[in-house]
This record gives C-alpha cells, structure tokens and sequence, in this order.
C-alpha cells in the first residue's frame, strides 16, 4: 500500500483516499514480433492513485508503453489483471472497453497522432462529439495556449503546438486518468518543457491522474510519484517529497 | 457536420483522383444497367402497346385464292377469335425522281373504316374515301425516304395496268414495324413500300372479287396455335395455301424479338464487367487506405470510438463514390437509354415509340452497385474494425520478402536492382498482381469485343454483299415464269449477265420436326449468286441433294446423307424425299439450296423461275429500268447496291455509336485501374522511394521503379486481355446470334493493335499523373512521418 500523496488531498472529492483509480495485479503480456516472441510485462503490480501525476520511467523495450495500453484498454494482457475504481478492465467485453476510453481515459501519443485532415479545433471536437460532459473544444485549446491556431491544419503547427492539440484533445472529455505516452519525445527541449508544463498545469487544474512515460529520468522531477522500469518489470517505485515546475527541470 | 464526417470529405477530396475512378467505373456500369434495362422495357411495352392497339394478328395464311365465305368457316374453328380476309399483291411502281422500279405490296383495306386485324396507324393525312379507288395511304418510310406526301400522285402498273393513285395517308402498321420487301433482309425505303387500298378497287384490279388470298387471325386466350395451323393448313392446302404459321415466322415481329433479345444480353454481360472491377478497385483502394491510416485508427478508438463507427467511417469511402457513381450513371443512362431509343426509332416503325424510364431499373442498379461497393470495402472495413488499438499503433512490421525465382544466382547478376525491386514487388503480392492483370486485361477485353461486333458486321457486308453477290439487280417476278422467260430477257438491251432461280416453298420434315421454308434452286454456284459461309469460304452446289444452312439442320436434327421429307405446297403438291448433300453455315437466315434442275425434277413439273439475276450495263440501266416498270410479270426489283447503302446507314451508324460507347467505357476502365494501381503504389512506397532519391537516385530512375510495375502489369495483361476479349466475342456471337443471323467470330488485326494502343495510351497518360506528384514528393516530410 502507498501512501496517499500530498497532491489527492487537494480533491478529495474525486474517490475515497484510500481506494486507487487503478488497481494493477501480476500483469503478464508476451506477443510475438515478425518470428521473435517478446515478454513485454513480467507480472507487474502496482496502484494509482486519484490526482497523483505519476512518470513511468524506463528505457525503450522496457514495457512502460505496453503498460499504459493495457490500462488504456488499448491491449489486452496475456495474464492477470487491472482494476479501475474496483471494476475489472481485463475482464472487459469491446464494446464496455469503447465505452471506458470513451468515459475515463485521455492519450496523447509521441507522434500526435493528429488527424492530418481536420483542423486543431476539429481534432478536440472529435472528442467532444462523442464525451459525455466535456469542456468546449475551444476552452480545451485555450488552456494548451493554442486560442489563436484554432482553424490551423496539423501540418500548418509545429510539434510542439501539435503535441498540446493532442492533449487539448486527450483532456477535454476531463478523463479521470490521462495517458501520455512519450510526450515530449519528439521535440526539442524547450518546446518539451512547453508540452510539460500544459501537462503540469492540467494535472494542477483539472486534477485529472496523469501517467507520463519517458525514458528520459530528467523529467521524474515534476511528478508526485516515479515508477521505473526494467525489462518489463518494476524495479522501482518512488515519491517524490517535492514536485518540481517543469521550467525547473533541466536535460 | 461531425469531425468524422469532415475528415471523411476531406480525405475523400484529397484522393478525388482515385475515387473519381471508382465513381467512373461505376457510373459505366450503371449507365448500361439503366439504359439497357430502360431501352429492353420500352421495346417491349411499346410493341406490346401497338401490337394490342392496332390487333396485330396471332396468325397469318397466305393462299393463292380462297373464296371469301372461308373466313365463316375458319372462324369456327375452336380457338380462333377473331378472323380478318385481305388481298395483298406485290405490283411495280413508278416514282419520281427513280429510274429504277420500285415495289409496292398493296394491301386491301375495308372502303368503310372499320375495326380490322393489322389495323392502320394514320400518322398524316385521311383514311380512303369510298367510291375512290385510286385513293391509297401509303406507309410512312417510304414516303419520307422518297420525299412524297398526301396529295402527291404514284404510278403503278397494277396486273399489267398502269394505274394512277393518289396518296392521302401515312401510315404505320404493326405488321410492317421492320418494313423490308419479301426476301431482302434489309430495308430499301426508298424501293419498297407498303400501300393500302380499298379492297373492292384491289378486287376489281386483281379479279378477285369475292375471294381473297391472305387471312390473318387472333387467338382465343389459350387456344394451340400448332391445332389451328394443322386446321388452317387442311382447309387450305388446295387453295395454294404455303402454309399458316404465327408470329415467330413473322419477319417484322421476328427482327423485333430478335432486337429485344439482344438488349437483354447486354444488359447482363457489361455491367457485370464493370461491377467486378468497381468491387477490385474499392478492395485496393480501401485496403490501402486503412494500412496508411493505422494510427489515426488508433488514436480513433483510443478516443473511444466504437468499432461501429470507425466501420462506417471506411465504409462512407467506398459508398460516397458509389453514390456519386450511381448519380452520374444513372443520367448518363438515361440520356443514352434515349439516344439508342432514338437510333431503334429509326430502324423500326412504331406508331409511337415511348421511352419508359423506370425506377425499378435505377433501383436495382444503384442496390447492386452499393452491394458491390459493401463487398469491395468489406476487407478493409473489417481490417480497420478488428484492428487491435494497441496494435494499430505499432507501425506496420516491414512486408516480408523471400528471394523468388529471379533472385537465382545465375539471373541476379544480370538483372538491374530497379528491375530486382520490381520484380520482388510483384512475386510477393502475387494474387494482387494477377489480380491487377485481370482488371487491366478486362479492358482490354471489352475494348476487342466491342470491335468484335464491329468487325463481324464488315465481315457480313462483305460476304453478304460482294463474295455471295455479283449481281446488280435482281428482279422478281409475281408469279412463278416458265424457263423461257430467259430468253425474253437476256435479249434486252443492257443485260450483261443473267442467271435465274426458282424458290419453292415445301415442308420440310425430319423425324418428328417440321419446318416450313422454301428451297432455291441455283442455276450454278459459280455464277452472279454463290454459296459463302460466314467464314468467307466457298462451296460448290453439288448436282444433286439439297445444301442446308447450318442453323436449319440443326432446327431439323438432320445431318449430311439423311433423307429428309419435302413436301411442296404449291404446283402438284407432290411428296418427295430428298438427301441432304451438304450444310453451309451462312451469316443471315434460313436457307435450303439445291441444283435448279434437281429442283424441277424433285418438284415433278417441266421447270419454273421466280426471280432473275442480272448484271447490267450501267450506261443503258435507266433504259432497263423503263422496260421493267412496264413489263407485266415483274413485281419489282433489289439493287443490292441501294441494299448496301441503307445497311450501311443504319446499321452501321448504331454499330459506330456503340463502339464508340464501348470504346470509351473501356478506356476509362484501364485508367481506372492503371491510375489506382499507380496511386497505391506509390503511396505504399512513397518512403522507399523519397530514401531512394535521398541515396542519389534521379527522379527518372524513382519512376522507373514505380512505374515500371504498373507497365510490367500492363503488357501483361494485353495478351491476357486479347483471349479474353476473344472468349467475350464468341460469348456474344452466340448470345446474339438467331435464326435471323449468326455473327461470324472475325478479329482484324486493326481491331487488337487498336486495343493495344489504347490501353498503352491510357497507361502512360496515367503513369504520366503518378510521376508528376512522384516528382512533387517532399522527401524530407515522407522521411519524417511515421509510416
């Protein structure tokens, strides 16, 4: 059991303090590769919390971004099982898995993954079309600091103003739990520290669970809590006393 | 409108190229559906309209002379309905403006205008008024071929009498919708006409008041047609009857059923194509599409999207074009559907010719087309719905390869590393790549056998028209002329060569099967008439037997060495037997040919002639012409140079019209499948490429690669396409082959080099779009996205 972090106490209304968001429990994930099988996750447990804004860190192969697929419901494990707010995710039919991303979950993705065809505000309105009590599509863009590209085409942003139309876009459904899966990996430092301080800030805001994988350690700084990876397993798992603004880290 | 929906009008616009394609290949498809359905119905209900509201007769008996209280006694006859008498002759006329004769075939009308059987539509003009014999209302081709209308005055040589007639109709009847002169195949407008006159002026004309010599009846609901002829043709027999015989011996009501038929197969045989390549087409398109757009599916389902609604979102790519497809073709059938109904119009005489255009045809058109589209996308569609999220974002793994067989140690060397790339492409998608051939080669197909039928008719128009005929004129006689008149003739001015025949109308039996139908007895096969079968070769009338057209033997199960039954209903009547010497496979109709004396002697009698065929001296034919316009025992006579003309007006107009539609949905065919197979190639290996051209390859270099593929595909697919197109024609050849003609199954060299250059020309014309955004790729950005 962790310990409850500083930052839940904040929203104390989202869930009771000591039942998690995710209950994780010996999730095993091996798939095969061309002619190679590879063991992805090695019976991994572990627990997230309401509000807490995790960094998963970890090298690639490690596993971090099967891990945060299967608790998207984007994968399935081979073996054991995930809990969100007690209800077995693993156990799920598709359509009570479309349903879930559609409710609880926020991505965003190393590569943006905008639909190149539909502009920045079109892209947040591809959630907000089907979210149950999302915020404005606009608003959603408002608080990534994109007000002035609404009508730009993801060819005409740069990576870093398309990486926070993906988050505009992961969070305006305000998920319980965003996913992010190597934000910043494809952008250079200072567009990087940009892309983490819209995460800080909705983390801060929204008080939405904010998992961040990286293999870049620098950014563990600004999280309530580091999970590191090893070759599909959990070699570590800490909390930080202090959480750092992301303009503090340094890489 | 939704987000999706946005993308899916986007994406959609920024692929027009392709799926204008598509649209293309279906609205093609759909055209023909719509416009051949649409034409086959109107045929149909237009014939079915007339043919009820003038009483087109079921029946018709032609007797040489009956006396006119017959018609009491037929109409007892169980099952018949309805009785009409008339007196029909075939007379010479002298029209303005023509120094040859022409033929009228006066056909006796009530002087008091009464319901009749083969009733009068009057286009123009009045009906005969009584106590005026010389009023005549004559059939509408003949007068507007001949620029004459009521009011005008036509002389005519009515049993050896000149007679002065005036027009004061026009006229259509059902019985004359095909309107040609006894014996001819082709209409001669201007030389062959249908006048109808009152029946007591014919009657006084002919001698033959109180008789007639052609009765036409109708049915009752139900009633056997085979019981009534077998009544009709014991009542008759004595009276010179040639039998009774029913609608399907009826030449005109022959030629439309005939027409309608063939509509029938082409309504089946071009959509098809077009559908299957519509369902290739959409099948690669869309497959392509959900590979390039893999993690937008993902991030789709990430989001929350059900699997239905990213379904649907695939399917909206393969059912816009379709609809856009479905609109364009549907408009495009109904204005061809009108323009064909427009060329029919001319070639058949309807009282009124109405061009239906039915719901039901779109509807069952746009249904399949939508069906084929949902089956084309289904692959896809099902790709992108069972593609795990997860999954879908990991970039596709790398295509496996395996070294084939010119990865061989001896060939390796030898080929360059474009060609190797090439060639890897192809062997390791080898189902795809045949299947390309197989579209490309469609084309192909369609673009020979729509030349087929092209071809096929030049090859008519030559054996029917120059191999099989020398003659200039023939001329034909009313009534059957002893052997002398020979020499009446060959001693006219201007007569160069002469030649005669008799025509004999007998029953022929074999076993069980009967058939009514005449035997021409030649003078020689080697003179102005000769024997060429479809495949232009020649035979030599044996001396004795009778030679059969093949399709007759067949209908008669008779083969060359049986003895076959010949019962002749005319002269003494006698019953012979005969021994088939022989079989022709002939382009048009029914025939049965013997040596002339075979003939006489078979029919027992000193000989007779029907018909004259003469080569003339052009400088003196007007003088001819005078002669014969006068002459009493002529009926009339055929140019088969004015017989030529009028084929060549109309048929071959309909012929170039839709081999020019054929053409043109061919080419749109092969660039529809060139251009999207180049397409997805090209956006498959824009990355290897652009790396390519980063390594220092030039853009001519890149192209070949890319294009090279798609030129291999094609020469592949020619001769492919050419046995195909092959199979297509003899499919069609005996589809819309009859009793009335048979295509021969020719193929000029024009016809495959024609195929063959344009399908290169729409293949480079389509390489040549590819190549021009290859050259516009922007390297840096391909190389930087994630495939």
């Amino acid at each position: 059991m962790f310990l409850v972090t500083p930052d839940f106490q904040k929203h104390p209304a989202t869930v009771a303090p000591d039942s998690p968001v995710l209950n994780i429990s010996e999730l095993s994930k091996s798939y095969v590769m061309g002619e190679v099988q590879v063991d992805a996750l090695k019976s991994v447990s572990v627990k997230f919390y309401a509000g807490e804004l995790v960094v998963l860190l970890g090298a690639s192969g490690s596993g971090k971004s099967t891990l945060i697929n299967i608790i998207g419901g984007l994968d399935v494990p081979s073996s054991g099982k995930l809990f969100f707010h007690g209800r077995e995710i693993t156990a799920a039919t598709e359509a009570e898995l479309t349903a879930y991303r559609r409710r609880s979950i926020g991505f965003v993705f190393q590569f943006y993954n905008l639909i190149s065809s539909l502009t920045a505000l079109e892209n947040v309105q591809l959630v907000t079309e089907i979210a149950e009590h999302p915020m404005s599509a606009k608003e959603a863009l408002l608080l990534v600091g994109l007000g002035h590209r609404l009508d730009h085409f993801p060819a005409q942003l740069s990576g870093g103003e398309q990486q926070r139309v993906a988050i505009a876009r992961a969070i305006a459904k305000r998920p319980e739990l965003l996913l992010c899966d190597e934000p910043t990996g494809a952008l250079d430092f200072q567009t990087g520290k940009l892309v983490l301080d819209v995460l800080e800030k909705v983390n801060r805001e929204l008080g939405t669970t904010t998992l961040v994988i990286t293999h870049n350690a620098s950014i563990a700084g600004m999280a309530d809590r580091v999970v590191r990876l090893r070759s599909g397993e959990i070699v570590e798992d800490r909390k930080n006393l202090e959480r750092l603004s992301p303009s503090e880290l340094v890489w | 409108m939704k987000p999706l929906q946005r993308k899916l009008w986007r994406e959609l616009l920024h692929l027009k190229g392709q799926m204008l394609a598509v649209a293309a290949v279906v609205a093609c498809g759909i055209s023909v559906f719509v416009s051949m359905s649409s034409v086959k119905y109107s045929l149909e209900a237009s014939r079915e309209r007339y043919y009820s509201r003038f009483r087109f007769a079921d029946l018709f008996v032609e007797v040489k002379r009956a006396p006119e209280f017959y018609r009491e006694m037929v109409s007892r006859i169980p099952g018949v309905a309805s009785v009409s008498t008339r007196i029909i002759a075939d007379v010479t006329l002298d029209v303005p403006g023509l120094d040859e004769p022409a033929t009228a075939r006066l056909v006796s009308i009530p002087e008091y205008r009464t319901p009749v059987l083969n009733d009068i539509f009057l286009k123009k003009g009045r009906y005969i008024e009584p106590g005026k014999p010389e009023e005549v209302i004559v059939s509408k081709p003949f007068l507007e071929a001949n620029h004459l209308v009521p009011g005008d005055h036509i002389s005519a040589v009515i049993n050896g009498r000149k007679k002065e007639l005036l027009i004061v109709g026009m006229g259509l009847s059902p019985e004359y919708i095909y309107e040609v002169q006894p014996g001819s195949f082709f209409p001669d407008k201007r030389r062959f006409g249908v006048f109808w006159m009152s029946r007591r002026a014919l009657e006084s004309a002919m001698n033959m008041s109180g008789a007639f010599n052609n009765m036409s009846l109708t049915l009752a609901h139900g009633a056997s047609e085979k019981d009534v002829i077998m009544q009709l043709d014991n009542l008759f027999r004595r009276y010179g009857s040639l039998g009774a015989y029913g609608r399907s011996e009826q030449l005109s009501d022959r030629f439309i059923v005939d027409e309608i038929k063939q509509v029938g197969i082409q309504i089946t045989f071009l959509p098809v194509v077009f559908l299957a390549v519509a369902v290739f087409l959409l099948n690669v398109v869309l497959r392509r599409l959900v590979a390039t757009q893999r993690d937008q599916i993902a991030v789709l389902k990430a989001m929350g999207y059900s699997n239905e609604d990213v379904g649907l979102h695939y399917l909206g790519f393969a059912l816009i074009p379709t609809a856009v497809g479905s609109v364009a073709g549907t408009l495009l059938g109904a204005w061809l559907g009108r323009g064909l109904m427009n060329i029919y119009g001319d070639f058949y005489n309807f009282a009124e010719l109405v061009y239906y255009f039915r719901f039901e045809d779109v509807a069952l058109s746009v249904l399949l087309s939508f069906g084929a589209a949902v089956f084309g996308a289904l692959g896809a569609v099902r790709k992108a719905v069972q593609l795990p999220p997860a999954e879908a974002m990991r970039p596709e793994s790398p295509a496996i390869y395996k070294p084939g067989f010119f990865d061989r140690e001896s060939l390796r060397s030898k080929i360059p590393v474009s060609l190797r790339i090439i060639v890897r492409n192809l062997e390791r998608r080898r189902w795809k790549a045949a299947l390309s051939v197989l579209m490309i080669s469609l084309a192909v197909a369609i673009l020979v056998a729509g030349r087929f039928t092209y071809d096929s008719t030049e090859r008519m128009v030559q054996v029917e028209f120059s191999e099989k005929h020398r003659e200039d004129v023939t001329v034909l006689f009313n009534t059957p002329m002893p052997p002398s008149v020979a020499y009446a003739i060959a001693s006219l001015d201007g007569v160069l060569e002469h030649e005669y025949y008799r025509e004999e109308s007998v029953k022929m039996g074999f076993g069980h099967r009967v058939r009514r139908q005449s035997i021409r007895g030649l003078q020689s096969s080697e003179g102005l008439q000769r024997l060429v079968d479809k495949n232009n070769r020649r035979l030599t009338l044996p001396p004795d037997g009778v030679v059969l057209t093949k399709t007759l033997a067949d209908i008669l199960g008779v083969r060359v060495g049986d003895r076959m039954q010949v019962d002749f209903l005319q002269g003494k009547q006698l019953h012979r037997e005969v021994v088939v010497s022989g079989t022709i496979d002939e382009i048009l109709g029914l025939s049965a040919y013997m040596n002339l004396g075979a003939l006489n002697r078979l029919a027992g009698d000193g000989g007779a002639l029907n018909a004259a065929y003469l080569r003339i001296d052009q400088a003196k034919a007007a003088t001819l012409y005078t002669t014969f316009k006068k002459m009493p025992g002529v009926a009339g006579i055929m140019m088969l140079k004015a017989m030529k003309e009028s084929f060549d007006e109309l048929i071959a107009q309909s012929m170039t019209t839709s081999t020019l539609i054929l053409t043109t949905f061919a080419c749109v065919l092969a660039f529809a499948v060139v251009y999207n197979g180049a397409r997805i190639s090209l956006s498959e290996r824009a990355r290897e490429l652009s790396s390519l051209r980063v390594l220092g390859m030039t853009e001519t270099e890149v192209s070949v690669i890319l294009l090279g593929e798609q030129a291999l595909l094609t020469i592949l697919a020619i001769p492919v396409g050419f046995l195909i197109g092959i199979g297509l024609s003899w499919l069609l050849a005996e589809g819309l082959s009859s009793e009335l003609y048979r295509l021969p199954l020719v193929f000029s060299a024009y016809n495959f080099f024609f195929a063959f250059m344009v399908i290169i020309i729409v293949s480079a014309l389509s390489g040549l779009l590819v190549r021009r955004r290859l050259v516009t790729l922007d390297l840096v950005e391909v190389l930087k996205t994630r495939e």
